[in-house]
């Protein structure tokens, strides 16, 4: 059964994620996970003119990366799916002209990362290609400018805030597996939009806990577990705000996620680094994911996980028109597959 | 609580979200962000007094002549420090100490016109470096206009 539940797509034909590549910026790779990172950066410019221009670079590299590490030459790859937070997913746009590779341009803010995953997954499992690479990034200061002020304006932000991380990351989706130990996608959980009247643009952790909850909800109740069955339920940047918000709504439904949670913008960074409530951004929940979430999965640290991505899907113009802010999470379910036990 | 015992429904639900999160959002500490704008405010007017003072003693300008050189002085210090990145810093510390001195209103130009130049001199430069500060010469001249028509009136 593909479908399970209202929400929840099974990958019946057994897809996998052979190869994952990360990069990430200076403060990114100051931070705990900063040795699980395939290339870092010293310098916020990555040697490039302009922010823009950075963050495509990083971009392409994790996507090149990525490839390479499973021996594929980019014309061996059939389907690319990419999103980022700039107008027009440029980013992605730009990045997929230079990889010349069939491309799905997605915006699901900073759910993108397990949306492009999802749909990779499902459009391998049912059989239209081979192999599809699906990647995310964000940049501090494109973010900056796209949302919020100036890099160097001095306005003063509130504790609630969360810092947009530096980096990209890529997975690639395949029907082959090619490892003895593989990493699996097992299902995902596409998320509706929620939205809990929230409209301040400097809480985005508040107000993506509602769409969080109701992923994870969702997908218990369709796959019919437990938060136990799970070695981690990961949320992408719930920031030290969001979080607490989310494990005290489910436990209204009774589910009680506290021994398997972690969020991944509270992953990022160390405590002493000054970023606010915590990171955030596209790249937030891919460069975790593809990075520590999937070396742990290798070694057998941990077997499944359930990573929800979620993303505020508001614009600059929508908060000063005093509307409220929408957002959505997506869950995909990761799992360790030895190959002799299938 | 109480609307769980009385068993009015649930404490989470989209109606009451706003109310229900607020024990979970840091509170901004109002005190300490007052006397850090205080302080810091303060001392970027003790040092423009320190300026008008060295204008009025060394290059000989009177008291009201003063004023002149001793913006422009602030002004061009305040975007210097943008430009190596350091007023940012000092706005999160300082939130209106540093924003409200002409040396904020220097910081929001200045970074919004280092923000565009990629996009080129004349669209993006020229047309984005009042982004910010557009406001307060939109408002600054209404008010100014308004305050001058009743000083007028009331002084006749």
């Amino acid at each position: 059964m593909r479908k399970l539940g209202k929400q929840t797509w099974f990958y019946e034909n057994k897809v996998y994620l052979n190869e994952t590549a990360t990069v990430a910026g200076p403060r990114e790779a100051q931070g705990p996970l900063g040795n699980t990172f395939d290339i870092t950066y010293d310098d916020l410019h990555c040697n490039e003119d302009n922010w823009e221009k950075a963050e495509r670079r990083l971009l392409e590299q994790s996507i090149q990366t990525c490839i390479k590490k499973d021996n594929l030459q980019t014309d061996q790859v059939d389907l690319m799916i990419s999103g980022d937070l700039l107008n027009q997913i440029v980013t992605s746009n730009y990045a997929a002209k230079t990889l010349a590779i069939p491309f799905f341009g997605i915006f699901g803010a900073c759910s993108t990362s397990m949306q492009s995953l999802a749909l990779a997954s499902a459009l391998v499992d049912a059989g239209f290609i081979n192999n599809a690479v699906a990647a995310t990034s964000s940049h501090n200061a494109t973010a900056e400018r796209q949302f919020r002020y100036p890099t160097e304006y001095g306005g003063q932000k509130p504790a609630s805030s969360t810092t947009t991380i530096t980096g990209a990351g890529a997975g690639l989706v395949s029907k082959k597996a090619n490892k003895q130990v593989n990493i699996r996608v097992e299902s995902a959980t596409i998320g509706k939009v929620m939205d809990y009247q929230m409209g301040d643009p400097f809480d985005l952790g508040t107000a993506m806990a509602p769409a969080a909850y109701d992923t994870i909800k969702t997908h218990l109740g369709d796959v019919g577990r437990t938060p136990s069955d799970y070695d981690l339920i990961l949320t992408g940047d719930l920031s030290s705000v969001g979080s607490p918000i989310l494990k005290d709504m489910l436990k209204e439904d009774g589910i009680n996620i506290d021994e398997v949670h972690n969020d991944c913008g509270l992953m990022v960074y160390n405590s002493d680094q000054q970023v606010f409530a915590g990171g955030s951004g596209c790249a937030c929940s891919a460069v975790v994911t593809y990075g520590h979430i999937f070396s742990e999965l290798l070694k057998g640290n941990l077997n499944k996980v359930l990573v929800v991505a979620t993303g505020a899907l508001m614009s600059p113009t929508m908060v000063q028109q005093k509307e409220t802010i929408p957002t959505i999470a997506h869950g995909v379910v990761l799992m360790r597959e030895e190959l002799n036990q299938s | 609580m109480i609307l769980e015992v009385i068993g009015m429904g649930k404490k989470f639900d989209s109606e009451n979200y706003k109310q229900t999160v607020k024990p979970y959002q840091p509170k901004p500490n109002l005190l300490l962000n007052c006397v850090k704008a205080f302080v810091v405010g303060g001392l970027i007017c003790v040092f423009g007094q320190g300026l008008t003072d060295f204008y009025i003693n060394v290059f000989d300008y009177s008291q009201k002549d003063a004023a002149n050189p001793t913006a422009a002085t602030l002004i061009l210090i305040a975007s210097l420090l943008t430009g190596f990145g350091i007023y940012d810093k000092l706005g999160q510390f300082a939130g209106a100490g540093s924003a409200v001195p002409i040396t904020g209103f220097a910081n929001a130009i200045t970074s919004a016109a280092l923000e565009h130049k990629s996009e080129g001199y004349v669209l993006g430069v020229g047309s984005n470096m009042f982004k910010l500060a557009g406001s307060v010469i939109v408002y600054g001249t209404v008010s100014a206009y308004i305050v001058g028509i009743l000083r007028y009136l009331l002084t006749q």
